[in-house]
């Protein structure tokens, strides 16, 4: 018998506009099990509404969104419980403890044994000096750690990251990085990152999408996106996209 | 049954737990929740107090109104119905303060369970506030809300369920418009303050106006406390049409929250629950 090819998440041309402006024009894509891939784009390009429609946490103008296979937006409690996020625009209660925060998370997402997952995550991610502090007490770096201790708490298949290492110093931002390859290799997880750090979406991605004003202007791997543009990293790559020169799809 | 349809305790336990670590991890906001109630109690007792003892003051119906207790009962009560809306908003402002409202509506919590939280965490609140505050008021003014029974356990019906209602819209509009509706939170209930009759008869408002009076479930509870106060007898007709009213308002305000929440996912303030 053949392995189950169908992905994960399908977006067909979703697209969102507020009043009059258009945030994100009709966009699909779909992600496999196991397939990072990134939505690269400067600000305003449309990474967050992506993320935040897909999140079910803001309404398409138009398309559909399938997630495990269903229509989310019909039966989005179908796919919740086996997705997760994290994003620095999002945050926990301050006065809570970190444990009391993932104790709380934990029970919303129906974890079995949650003292015993909140040991094995302070244990992965280094969270045991300070799992009895609140969390509002926490250094950016430390912060950051904890909410991906609460996006992976309940293992989700399905993780939507909108920039993850934002405000981290290089050596914090490259153990968070460390840490999402080694969770999407163990889990076969389909990741979705918003970003618009070059190195990461290089290093973490197999696909990268790049947005521009709302448009999806290129789409490939990081290894493509380098030899269409004849460019020898993908801040190059960005720049082109973001500025319109170059041998890209938009060119 | 659909997903959207499903109810877990669990979950309901789980925003409890929550709130409840909030509500253990400060000592003065404990306290805080009951100051206020003990202030307007004493003020208002002694003011009872006051106007039974002046020289050439009440005669009559008034002074047999006021000696049944019918100021005090009537604060005692009105705070059971303004913390009890205020304890609902304020566990739904904790999460917009601390930017936690993506990360609720973005896990398996459906917003009726999520509402159910809320609705315990009120009566903990009140548990917390109130109960102290009663046994002050018989121990200051010999009155004791407790002893009206059945009655009471009426009125308290009557009024949190109002208070849920109001908390519900008001929570609504939080999520539309973001924390530029706070002031909504500390200030709708304080409309109801006149229109409610909490401290005066429904009779002595102008004839126009007492029909908007009867719209509103806590006219029914004063009036019905200061008939038991001074005629000893509960009007059952009145506590049948307090709570009618009740479960027809709570059913718009819930129908108004889910809209509400609708619209905040389609103008994309679910993410933006800053001001």
């Amino acid at each position: 018998m053949s392995p189950d090819t169908s992905p994960i998440l399908r977006v067909a041309g979703v697209s969102k506009t507020y009043a009059e402006t258009v945030a994100v024009k009709p966009l699909s894509f779909a992600l496999p099990a196991g397939s990072v891939t990134g939505l690269l784009g400067g600000n305003g390009a449309g990474k967050t509404t992506t993320i935040g429609m897909v999140m079910g946490l803001i309404e398409p103008t138009t398309g559909t969104i399938e997630i495990f296979g269903r229509e989310f937006l019909k039966d989005r409690y179908h796919a919740l419980g086996r997705m997760n996020f994290e994003s620095p625009y999002v945050d926990m209660p301050h006065r809570l403890t970190v444990r009391q925060n993932l104790t709380v998370f934990g029970r919303l997402y129906g974890v079995r044994g949650v003292a015993d997952k909140i040991e094995e995550l302070a244990g992965d991610l280094a969270l045991k000096e300070f799992l009895d502090r609140p969390s509002g007490r926490l250094s950016a770096g430390q912060k950051t750690r904890v909410a991906l201790a609460k996006a992976l708490i309940n293992e989700p298949e399905l993780l939507l990251l909108d920039e993850p290492t934002a405000s981290l110093d290089p050596d914090t931002a490259d153990w968070v990085r460390a840490h999402l390859e080694d969770y999407r290799r163990r889990r076969n997880c389909a990741i979705l990152l918003a970003s618009h750090n070059m190195a990461e979406v290089e290093r973490l991605c197999d696909r990268v999408m790049m947005l521009k004003e709302g448009s999806l202007v290129d789409d490939g791997s990081p290894a493509e996106l380098l030899a269409r543009y004849g460019r020898g990293n993908l801040e190059d790559v960005f720049l082109d996209v973001a500025r319109g020169r170059g041998n890209g799809a938009a060119a | 049954m659909s997903a959207s349809l499903e109810f877990s305790l669990a979950r309901v336990g789980a925003m409890t737990l929550r709130y409840s670590y909030l509500l253990r991890s400060s000592m003065p906001r404990m306290l805080e929740m009951m100051y206020w109630p003990t202030v307007q109690m004493l003020t208002w007792g002694f003011l009872q107090t006051y106007l039974l003892r002046a020289p050439g003051g009440l005669a009559g119906a008034d002074k047999t109104t006021i000696a049944a207790g019918s100021l005090i009962g009537a604060v005692l009560l009105w705070d059971i119905l303004l913390r009890g809306q205020q304890g609902f908003s304020f566990s739904f402002l904790e999460e917009m303060w601390s930017r936690n409202i993506a990360n609720l509506f973005m896990s398996p919590l459906r917003p009726a369970e999520f509402v159910v939280s809320m609705m315990a965490m009120s009566l903990i609140r009140l548990l917390v506030g109130m109960v102290p505050v009663t046994i002050l008021a018989i121990w200051f003014f010999g009155f004791n809300l407790w002893a009206l029974g059945f009655a009471f356990a009426a009125f308290f019906a009557i009024l949190i369920f109002f208070a849920w209602s109001v908390g519900l819209f008001v929570s609504g509009l939080l999520l539309r418009y973001g924390l530029g509706a706070e002031s909504l939170v500390w200030s709708l209930m304080f409309v109801i303050q006149p229109l409610g009759c909490v401290y005066y008869p429904v009779a002595v408002l102008p004839s126009w106006l007492q029909p908007i009076c009867w719209a509103l479930p806590p006219t029914y509870v004063f009036e019905g406390l200061r008939g038991v106060l001074v005629d000893h007898a509960l009007r059952l007709d009145l506590m049948i049409y307090g709570l009618a009213l009740d479960a027809a308002l709570f059913a718009v305000a819930s129908f108004a929250f889910v809209r509400l929440l609708a619209a905040a996912r389609r103008a994309g303030t679910l993410l933006q629950t800053g001001e």
